[in-house]
């Protein structure tokens, strides 16, 4: 009886093989399902009283905390979305085989080691009022007053830029060169030309890459957190939500207020991601010609 | 096959000239300060000196901050293999009941903002007292890096054919003469990749720690950002040094990665496209 039944199991798939899946099961339920849920149910029971939705309440009714949400959007996504642009017309040149290839990918990755604060302080220096950029600016004529880059806006988008690029630049390049060639020659002996080939077989083969790709990046553009405070105003134009949960946790020790607060950004990055998941199940997602 | 190159190509190749131009002028700002005397409206400092680096390494306590980051990387590097490994091993091959489930679970650590999971995590961690400890670093770093290690394991362990398995099963291999003597060897290139990609994800990845470091259980990044954050106390030069540092570290770090890891191969594995 009992082997008749384990054996309608291991047709389903479930046999001894699966205790595999035991440690990272138990891993990933103890550190992250269970602080998760933790997180949520403190986050209704709010320090000061004032029923469940009290810290949803306060983060939504205090203009301060809640335009936090639109400051990290407006962060986040024009830095995702010019990283994964920018990497596509480059990756596309660097596709293929010729010589000083690995050179040239080694450099376009190299800006991955740099690390947040050497970035930090490389724009505070380099983009400052008496940096060499304004020098150069001046000196030329082009500008009359320093041009103000850093502790604003404007640091803290060129940062992601410079850490994010390359991430983006390398998964792009290992999706377009999971390409079948072949395909695009194919269409050339068609009579397809350059653009065309790009149009109809390239961009819809890369376009789910492309969206993986995005997603990625924006999920590191949105926990900006160390550069918005180095290089940012992070009182003002780059007061980022995740700077807000820190303060609630770290400075006023409200961990049930910081935990709504998680809450809601994950909520607003996973709105982001779901959106970027159902366009991208409308695409093409089979084979692209590459092996597995 | 050579590049050819169009008048687009010149407008790209222009557009990333003036990027790395400008990223040299970043990156060169730093290495010259740190090696500067006194800097102030100048175009140079107005001489130079390496005692930036003495002072970093001391006031800094750079030791014990790097035994602690290589120390909390390697056991970070060691515990997801262990655990992610067979994990994806199963997500590869089988099939069964409630597996999306699984991998979804799996996903979201890495879909998720560190800040997020971060702050309720670091409460529990605090609650039974790993946080502040090199155990709660470790543990926090992991939630990320074990389902990182799973998802680039799996493309790896499917290309393994099964019937080499099977093969060995039939000549009387247990399950751990097969994973010992069939896969590991096989998948050592997918471990090294996976492994030198935690490594460098771990010595980068600033928030987690920064949630759960106590002072004796900081990493470079965090001891980086607290020297920067505390501006004015000490002097911007020797926070200059301690990121070239770092910079120099991962540098390390990155070039033994290229060693084994081909960047382009890193999500579709084909053969490179033979020359024409």
């Amino acid at each position: 009886m009992s082997a008749t039944w384990q054996h309608r199991l291991a047709e389903r798939g479930v046999d001894r093989r699966l205790w595999l899946l035991l440690p990272a099961t138990i891993f990933v339920l103890l550190l992250f399902v269970y602080p998760f849920l933790y997180g949520l149910s403190l986050s209704f029971q709010p320090l000061n009283g004032g029923g469940v939705l009290a810290n949803y309440n306060e983060f939504f009714s205090d203009a301060y905390q809640r335009d936090t949400i639109a400051t990290t959007l407006k962060i986040a996504l024009p830095a995702a979305l010019l990283n994964v642009l920018a990497a596509v017309p480059i990756a596309f040149r660097l596709r293929g085989r010729f010589r000083g290839k690995r050179l040239l990918t080694t450099i376009l990755v190299v800006p991955i080691t740099l690390g947040t604060v050497l970035t930090a302080q490389g724009l505070l220096n380099y983009l400052g009022p008496t940096g060499w950029l304004n020098r150069i600016l001046l000196g030329l004529h082009i500008v009359d007053n320093p041009i103000r880059l850093t502790n604003n806006y404007w640091g803290v988008f060129f940062s992601l830029v410079i850490t994010g690029f390359p991430f983006a630049f390398l998964l792009v390049l290992s999706y377009l060169s999971g390409i079948d060639p072949t395909l695009e020659r194919a269409a050339a002996t068609l009579g397809a030309s350059k653009a065309q080939r790009f149009r109809r077989i390239t961009l819809p083969l890369l376009a789910p890459g492309l969206a993986t790709t995005f997603l990625l990046t924006f999920v590191l553009a949105f926990s900006v957190f160390p550069s918005a405070v180095l290089v940012g105003n992070p009182a003002g134009s780059t007061r980022v939500i995740s700077l807000a949960a820190y303060q609630a946790a770290y400075e006023q020790y409200d961990y049930s207020y910081a935990s709504a607060i998680a809450m809601v950004m994950g909520v607003v990055e996973l709105v982001v991601v779901a959106i970027v998941l159902v366009w991208r199940s409308r695409l093409y997602t089979g084979s692209t010609g590459g092996k597995g | 096959m050579r590049l050819r190159t169009t008048p687009l190509g010149w407008v790209i190749w222009a557009v990333v000239a003036f990027f790395f131009v400008n990223l040299a002028g970043v990156v060169l700002s730093v290495l010259v300060s740190s090696f500067g005397r006194r800097w102030f409206d100048t175009w140079l400092p107005n001489g130079f000196t390496t005692q930036w680096y003495g002072e970093a390494w001391r006031e800094f306590t750079l030791f014990h901050v790097i035994v602690v980051t290589l120390l909390v990387s390697a056991l970070v590097v060691v515990l997801s293999v262990l655990v992610g490994a067979p994990a994806a091993y199963v997500l590869a091959r089988k099939n069964f009941p409630g597996k999306r489930l699984v991998y979804l679970t799996f996903l979201l650590p890495i879909l998720m903002p560190p800040i997020t999971y971060g702050i309720p995590l670091a409460t529990v961690l605090y609650k039974f007292g790993f946080a502040g400890h090199l155990s709660g670093v470790v543990l926090a770093n992991l939630v990320p890096s074990v389902p990182f290690v799973i998802l680039t394991m799996t493309p790896f362990i499917e290309q393994v054919d099964p019937r080499i398995e099977d093969a060995a099963r039939m000549l009387g291999a247990g399950t751990r003469a097969v994973f010992l003597k069939i896969l590991a060897p096989l998948l050592v290139p997918g471990l090294l990749a996976s492994a030198i990609l935690v490594l460098v994800r771990t010595v980068g990845m600033f928030e987690l720690t920064f949630l759960t470091a106590g002072p004796d259980s900081q990493t470079l990044v965090v001891a980086l950002y607290y020297s920067m954050s505390a501006a004015g106390i000490r002097a911007q030069q020797s926070v200059d040094a301690m990121a070239v540092i770092y910079t120099a570290m991962m540098l390390v770090l990155l070039v033994v990665a290229l060693r084994f890891v081909n960047p382009t191969q890193l999500v579709a594995r084909v053969k490179e496209e033979p020359s024409e």
